[in-house]
């Protein structure tokens, strides 16, 4: 299976670092490696750094971050080849830098596979930033380039304010998934997607306290896997889906955060079942098992968790 | 007490306005100990007359503000450029001038390789002279179907490669969707590789490796031969991720008894937060030599204008490309002024389009006032597209340029047509501007960009010629002593160095120039054909022709 990357993109101050550690602590055994950019400007919680050996700095639970230079592309083939292997890589792109960009170098470099581009923008700056004369033009191509935009310190302005940013923000892109976050806590299913749920025995998102809701979709017979992807990255209301389906005599891996999709051969043996997950206020498990019907030649599906 | 040498000479300009043309100089212990008169200089007491450059002409040492050591790297790969070029050996590569002549170049090189499975990479091709005409893989197969074979333009925005290389890359194949990766019509790529994010991935298998991209004892060695070469005493390196280990480097080779030329070596704002920049490079200071100068930071604000990556004013690129991109958050921008300021540590920005000079210039006076330096003299390198009202307010805020001068004659004709459009085509590199409005200026070559040559550059200011022959900007020119004086004193200004360097006076270091011909007597046409003899650094003779 090819490594997923993730770029975490927006102008400083937008909450990548915050993230960062919070993925970095929640990582559920995942081993993360997250690339810093050019400025090296990630700060690492001190409580979550093991070593520090030249530029790599080791962190718990067998995660690592380093700073890429201006040979991202070494880096990134450094960490495609360690031994032991990593689960994810985090990259997170400068201030100004535009993710959509980074995000085709990742795809030209072989075993890595673009997962998301995911673009913070912070609730109480975020229009103040886009009205700036010389950051407008570049605010407005990352939040373009999101497939999952997170609208961060959520818990520093009034539901009102939230209300008015993200309508703002759905002016601006209008195909965006849209997540309020606090305190940059988002669960690591919704970004980075410690998916399948069920074979890794960690129970989805559901928890009262989520503001995410989720559902497996188990279709009982082949699914064109590339349709299904297509749909599930098309409906707004699935912010991150992963798992497995039938092709017949062999399985596919079907990832889809936000807008993007991606299908992949599996290999092995893997119970089917594909993880949806989205916001609890518009998420249907219903509505996206009906997508997983329209996918399938003739099947049932199983209704095996709802929000 | 050591020796004192009396050197006369056939002329010696020496940019000190007091006495600017004297008959001798006496150098004691690598610095002068006075320039004038035999009759002067014998009041030092004992001395040894030298004769040799009795013929020649002497003016200070070049002094080149804005290129990189690079320059000398790049010569272990093969030139492919439209101009007649100069080796660190002296020998001259002429320059190509059809997609044939490059396929001869390359398989002569080819014919010399013993591992059948090296990469192949050839530089400074230019195909603006030729028409426009595109490359592609077929045009690279001829030299090779075995071995990845790549070919880096001049502009340094796009790479050529051949199937092999696209094959190593991942790229030979259909399905490709990017704009830096133009398409045949069976699908395929044609072999052109644009923008950086496309270049990169796929240059590391035609030899644009890690190493290709750092310095390495050769290419400084290399790189001070060039220097002799073209007369130069000091130059800048302008942007290095200098750490311990190339601080140790740089300090090991310009430490060599025969290295000819003094480095200056700025830290780049790569990899390193705002405020390890600055501790860091402050911390540099005191490791300086007389050869090795540290303690200044570049910063890269923009991209290029060719490129179509530098950030321009309304209304924009001439041809409607949209604007380009950030390479420094405005906010990372502002800390890092500040910090330095706080900590008296010089910087030097990289701005090509004119909304990144505005940034820097708001940034900067926003800067100022929370920590007010009186003799700061951060500097724009580039600045091509600064106006008039810009650099009014540079002066003012006390700020320093280096104009890309020579850029009218490589791309003036392209700019014209294309990037920025007639208008602001004229008033690019705005010499004249510039020094009316106080802003002490000097001008460079950004080898590798274009060849070191701070008298072509000199002769560039002047004449402002493109290579068509039009002169873009007449009153933007300026005379052939400002452009004399800006690649001497004008650039050691823009250092902090103008009490050591940059004229030919008592107490400033030994550093010449030695010339066969009166560059003060030539037309600002023919001041590039002013013939080095070589130079003489920290009173030390380096001959061109046996360097």
């Amino acid at each position: 299976m090819k490594l997923p990357v993730t770029v975490i993109g927006g102008y400083l101050g937008a909450g990548k670092t915050t993230l960062i550690n919070h993925l970095l602590r929640n990582a559920n055994g995942l081993r993360l490696a997250v690339l810093v950019n050019e400025f090296g400007e990630l700060a690492i919680d001190e409580d979550l750094i093991e070593a520090v050996d030249d530029s790599l700095i080791s962190i718990s639970g067998g995660c690592v971050c380093c700073a890429f230079g201006n040979d991202m592309i070494g880096a990134l083939e450094d960490i495609r080849d360690a031994e032991p292997g990593f689960n994810h890589v985090l990259l997170e792109a400068s201030g100004v830098a535009l993710p959509g960009s980074i995000m085709t170098t990742v795809s030209l470099v072989h075993g890595l596979r673009p997962d998301a581009t995911v673009v913070l923008a912070d609730a109480e700056q975020i229009r103040r930033n886009a009205n700036n004369k010389f950051l407008s033009d570049t605010i407005q191509h990352q939040l373009e380039q999101a497939d999952s935009l997170l609208v961060t310190k959520a818990d520093l302005i009034t539901s009102e304010q939230l209300a008015d940013v993200t309508k703002w923000l759905k002016s601006r892109v209008p195909l965006a998934r849209i997540i309020p976050v606090e305190r940059g806590q988002v669960p690591l299913d919704a970004i980075i997607g410690a998916l399948p749920l069920p074979a890794r025995g960690i129970p989805p998102s559901n928890s009262p306290h989520s503001d995410f809701a989720s559902a497996v979709l188990r279709p009982d017979g082949p699914v064109d896997a590339e349709a299904l992807a297509e749909k599930l990255a098309a409906d707004p209301t699935v912010t991150r889906a992963k798992g497995y389906v039938s092709q017949g005599n062999r399985l596919a891996l079907i990832h889809v955060v936000g807008n993007r999709h991606a299908v992949e051969e599996a290999e092995g043996k893997h119970e089917i079942g594909v993880v949806c997950i989205g916001l609890k206020h518009e998420f249907s498990s219903q509505r996206i098992e009906d997508l997983a019907v329209q996918s399938m030649s003739a099947a049932l599906v199983h209704k095996e968790a709802s929000a | 007490m050591s020796g004192t040498t009396v050197y006369s000479a056939r002329k010696i300009i020496t940019m000190n306005p007091n006495r600017p043309v004297v008959s001798h100089v006496a150098v004691r212990d690598g610095r002068i100990l006075g320039a004038g008169t035999l009759d002067e200089l014998a009041g030092w007491g004992e001395y040894q007359l030298d004769d040799r450059f009795a013929d020649k002409v002497i003016m200070p040492g070049l002094i080149e503000g804005h290129a990189h050591s690079m320059e000398g790297a790049l010569w272990s790969f093969t030139y492919v450029g439209w101009f007649d070029r100069m080796d660190p050996d002296g020998k001259i590569w002429p320059g190509v001038k059809s997609i044939d002549d490059v396929v001869v170049r390359l398989s002569e090189t080819e014919k010399k390789m013993s591992d059948p499975d090296a990469p192949l990479l050839g530089w400074g091709l230019d195909p603006i002279y030729m028409d426009n005409v595109r490359m592609t893989r077929a045009d690279l197969d001829r030299v090779s179907t075995t071995r990845p074979v790549g070919i880096m333009h001049a502009s340094g925005h796009i790479l050529n490669v051949n199937t092999k290389g696209l094959e190593l890359a991942g790229l030979f194949k259909t399905g490709n969707n990017h704009p830096g990766i133009p398409l045949a019509s069976d699908g395929l790529p044609t072999g052109e590789l644009k923008s950086p994010e496309i270049m990169m991935p796929a240059g590391k298998h035609v030899g644009m490796d890690r190493a290709f991209l750092a310095a390495d004892e050769m290419g400084l060695r290399n790189y001070g031969r060039l220097c002799v070469r073209a007369g130069v005493t000091t130059s800048s390196d302008l942007g290095q991720q200098l750490n311990d280990d190339l601080v140790a480097l740089f300090d090991k080779v310009t430490g060599e008894e025969t290295y000819p030329v003094c480095l200056v070596a700025f830290r780049i704002n790569l990899g390193v937060s705002p405020k390890e920049l600055v501790d860091y490079t402050l911390s540099l200071t005191e490791k300086s030599t007389d050869r090795l100068e540290l303690g200044k930071i570049k910063v890269v604000a923009d991209g290029s204008i060719q490129g179509f990556s530098a950030r321009m004013l309304w209304p924009g690129y001439y041809n409607g490309a949209p604007n380009g991109l950030w390479y420094i958050a405005p906010d990372q921008l502002a800390e890092i002024y500040e910090r330095a300021l706080a900590a008296g540590v010089q910087v030097h920005t990289h701005t090509n389009g004119d909304e990144a000079t505005q940034l820097t210039i708001e940034t900067l006076e926003a800067a100022l006032r929370k920590h007010p330096d009186f003799d700061h003299r951060f500097t724009l390198q580039h600045c091509q597209l600064a106006s008039e009202a810009q650099f009014r307010k540079m002066g003012r805020l006390g700020m320093c340029v280096n104009l890309f001068a020579n850029h009218h004659f490589y791309w003036g004709d392209e700019h014209y047509a294309l990037t920025v459009g007639p208008e602001r085509a004229e008033r690019m590199n705005a010499c004249r501007a510039a020094l009316d409005a106080g802003v002490p200026m000097t001008i460079h070559s950004d080898a590798p960009v274009t060849p070191l040559g701070p008298l072509f550059t000199a002769g560039s200011a002047a004449t402002r010629l493109t290579s068509s022959g039009r002169t873009q900007g007449e009153v933007q020119r300026i005379n052939l002593d400002e452009a004399l004086y800006a690649v001497t004193m004008g650039a050691a200004i823009t250092m902090k160095m103008d009490d050591r360097i940059g004229s030919i006076e008592i107490g400033k270091r030994a550093d010449f120039a030695v010339l066969e011909d009166d560059p003060t007597e030539a037309a600002p046409e023919t001041l590039k054909d002013v013939r080095i003899w070589g130079t003489v650094q920290g009173g030390r003779i380096f001959e061109a022709a046996t360097i």
